[in-house]
């Protein structure tokens, strides 16, 4: 009989070193952060050392090669953002952060200064990266940004406020993207750099496992050294949200998984009528359509992490990818929270925390509405979004 | 330095554990094989000692298995131990105690070791007669439930857990020693770890190798097993509807008297 975890025998398309990495993540996840999860997302906190942690793991910055970096394949990362979502949103999304778009930014567009001074100290946690591009004024169209860059003398001088922005508070370094007269450029911006300071965003119902800040750059002045010289247009900081973007197709399973985990276990312990509810036709018709979600998002996942790493993933794909998993992780978070009843509101059980995560998850790397029009540009050739 | 830990496989202790009627085995199929829990914190403090003399120290791991099974040793190298011997051999099935630790340490012998390091108990057959009985064939010194090891000029200083606290023993090396669990947790492996772990060595020895022949499996067994049973299932409860919360506390301190608990 197929496992009610792993219907498809998914597991055996993975080898043995992929299934020690999630073995690896899964106990850790079990050990540091399922016990208190509840806890910080009540707190609205994620205590910093998670990322020495998470460093000491190999995690941060796994996928990128060189610079005491593992390189680790797509497939691999996407495994473990899949076993930190179980977890909560919160510690995939300061992973993906740190990883997929400070760390990316400067291993991509980086000069070897930079990579040198930033890079290790950064895979290990020691220093903690953030990444502004989102504004308060724009959002889906970053290419309206209102933050400049100026040229004076060999200096920058760089005004603006970022918003919405992960990690934010306690970063030691924020990538920051700004319009210049050279077009859009980023710079690596230590933040101890007189002029610039954050601000943490309070009242946050979902990702509350998570740091989110405004950041504001007043007179904020750096040598050129400080520029990030090989991106040049808003091609940079896209070419890092699909780094990050690939990471979430796979995080939001790891969500779903746990809600579907936690209904089912639910649904064949819970008794009313006399009976367990999973004895429900309506029980195990909502139990059947978490399952078969579940596991097309997981294969689909698989299937764009083998694309990835044979060089063949197109960033239309990885749209795909975005918008059909996180659709289907809330949708299977939003039956499993019906299951649990009452029960279901709590944090005594993950589901509805997952849920509310997922909302920001559906939102942030771009919004499921920006990723249906970049699927549709591509099947019709006709833009529709600009 | 030479050190080396003794590493079983066994089935997930999570899952449910069934002996097979008909060989008298534990059923091994369709169940995750993992490192035995105890010794990965054999592991741990063989990979700490290592840490601490530094120089040109080793840890490798010794394995008595199917051959089979030998990828879910990757997980020892992964956590740091440089290589791993693994004696694998059909003819070893069936072997008690005795024949166990008697071609263990053969392959042991081989293998050669400064301080031997040992898990104090399987999660399946769970006897513990193991390190007492590879430390009488190897002719070594045996300190058990050990919570701390150092080594100092060829000196190896323990502190071995007791009931009412500890005790510091000294003694020479070679040793064999067995870990406590308050020896430390074992670490997870890295990401790098896991990575570099398929490039290190798992040598295998068969029976032949160590000159075994007639000693293993049931044949060169000292005990057979005859025939098992669960334990008896447990009777219906008893179940007391008191009037009120003073009747409830006399009917539990009844009951505890008929027991001669109280
Ligand atoms: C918890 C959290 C963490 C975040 N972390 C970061 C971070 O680390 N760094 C960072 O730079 N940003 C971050 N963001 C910001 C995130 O990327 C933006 O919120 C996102 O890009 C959407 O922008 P917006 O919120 O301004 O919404 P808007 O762009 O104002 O969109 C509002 C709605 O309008 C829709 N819409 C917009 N344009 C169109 C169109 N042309 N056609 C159809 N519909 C349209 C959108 O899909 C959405 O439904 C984070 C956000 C959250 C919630
Ligand atoms: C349910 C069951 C009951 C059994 N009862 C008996 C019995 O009553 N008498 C008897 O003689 N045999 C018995 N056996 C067989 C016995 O388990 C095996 O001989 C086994 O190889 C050694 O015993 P152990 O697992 O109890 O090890 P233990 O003595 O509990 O193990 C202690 C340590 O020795 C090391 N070690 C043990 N085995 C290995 C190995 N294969 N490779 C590497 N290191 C190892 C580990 O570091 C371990 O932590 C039984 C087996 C089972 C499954």
């Amino acid at each position: 009989m197929p496992d009610a975890m792993d219907f498809l025998g998914i597991d055996a398309l993975l080898d043995d070193e992929e299934r020690l990495i999630r073995d690896t993540v899964r106990a850790f996840v079990r050990d540091r952060i399922t016990p208190n999860i509840g806890q910080w997302f009540e707190d609205g906190t994620l205590p910093r050392e998670i990322g020495r942690e998470l460093g000491a793991l190999g995690l941060l910055g796994m996928h990128l090669h060189g610079y005491d970096c593992p390189g680790a394949s797509a497939v691999a990362y996407g495994i473990a953002c899949m076993e930190l979502e179980a977890g909560d949103a919160g510690v995939r999304s300061f992973a993906s952060v740190q990883g997929s778009l400070a760390m990316f930014a400067i291993h991509r567009f980086g000069s070897e200064e930079q990579k040198r001074e930033w890079l290790p100290a950064m895979a290990r946690g020691e220093k903690i990266g953030c990444f502004g591009l989102t504004e308060p004024d724009f959002g889906s169209n970053p290419s309206g940004m209102r933050t400049t860059a100026r040229r004076d003398g060999s200096d920058w001088v760089i005004d603006g406020t970022k918003m919405w922005i992960t990690n934010g508070s306690f970063a030691d370094l924020a990538i920051v993207w700004a319009r210049s007269d050279e077009g859009i450029v980023g710079f690596v911006v230590p933040t101890d750099t007189k002029g610039f300071s954050s601000n943490l965003i309070h009242r946050k119902l979902s990702l509350r496992a998570s740091v989110t800040s405004e950041l504001v750059l007043e007179n904020v002045r750096l040598p050129d050294s400080a520029r990030l010289p090989g991106a040049h247009g808003l091609g940079g900081p896209l070419a890092c949200l699909n780094e990050a973007r690939f990471g979430i197709i796979w995080g939001v399973m790891g969500a779903a998984r746990s809600c579907y985990a936690t209904a089912l276990d639910y649904a064949k312990s819970r008794v009313q009528f006399d009976r367990p509810i999973g004895a429900f036709q309506l029980t195990q018709e909502k139990l059947v359509n978490m399952l078969l979600e579940l596991q097309k998002g997981t294969l689909l996942a698989l299937h764009l992490g083998r694309m990835k790493d044979e060089g063949r993933l197109h960033p239309t794909q990885v749209s795909f990818g975005k918008l059909n998993n996180v659709r289907e992780a809330l949708a299977i978070a939003r039956e499993a929270r019906s299951i649990l009843g009452a029960n279901g509101v709590t944090l005594e059980y993950p589901i509805i925390r997952h849920m509310n995560n997922l909302e920001s998850v559906l939102t942030y790397e771009g919004t499921s509405e920006i990723h249906l029009l970049v699927i549709g540009q591509a099947i019709t050739g006709l833009p529709a979004f600009t | 330095m030479k050190i080396v830990v003794t590493v079983k496989l066994v089935p997930d202790p999570n899952g449910e554990k069934k002996l097979d009627p008909a060989t008298k085995r534990l059923v091994r199929t369709g169940v995750e094989t993992v490192i035995n829990p105890y010794d990965e914190y054999a592991l741990e403090a063989a990979l700490q000692l290592k840490e601490r003399i530094g120089g040109d120290s080793t840890v490798t791991v010794f394995c008595m298995s199917p051959e089979s099974l030998k990828e879910s040793l990757r997980k020892a190298l992964a956590m740091g131990a440089d290589g791993a011997v693994m004696l694998s051999d059909s003819s070893l099935e069936g072997s008690d105690v005795w024949a166990s630790a008697h071609a263990m340490s053969l392959a042991l012998k081989r293998i050669g070791f400064d301080i031997l390091i040992v898990g104090g108990l399987t999660d399946d057959g769970s006897t513990g007669a193991v390190p007492g009985a590879l430390a009488e064939f190897l002719g070594v010194p045996c300190l058990t439930n050990v919570r701390k090891i150092e080594i100092a000029d060829g000196k190896v200083r323990v502190e071995r857990e007791t009931d009412g606290g500890y005790q510091e023993v000294t003694g020479s090396l070679p040793m064999l020693v067995t870990t406590a669990l308050t020896i430390g947790e074992p670490r997870y492996p890295s990401l790098k770890g896991i990575m570099g772990a398929k490039k290190k060595p798992i040598d295998m020895l068969s029976v032949a190798d160590i000159g075994a022949a007639d000693t293993v499996g049931s044949a060169g067994s000292k005990t057979e097993l005859l025939s098992f049973a669960p334990p008896p299932a447990r009777g219906a409860g008893q179940i007391v509807t008191p009037e009120d919360p003073a009747a409830g506390a006399a009917a539990i301190l009844a009951f505890l008297k008929d027991k001669k608990l109280v």
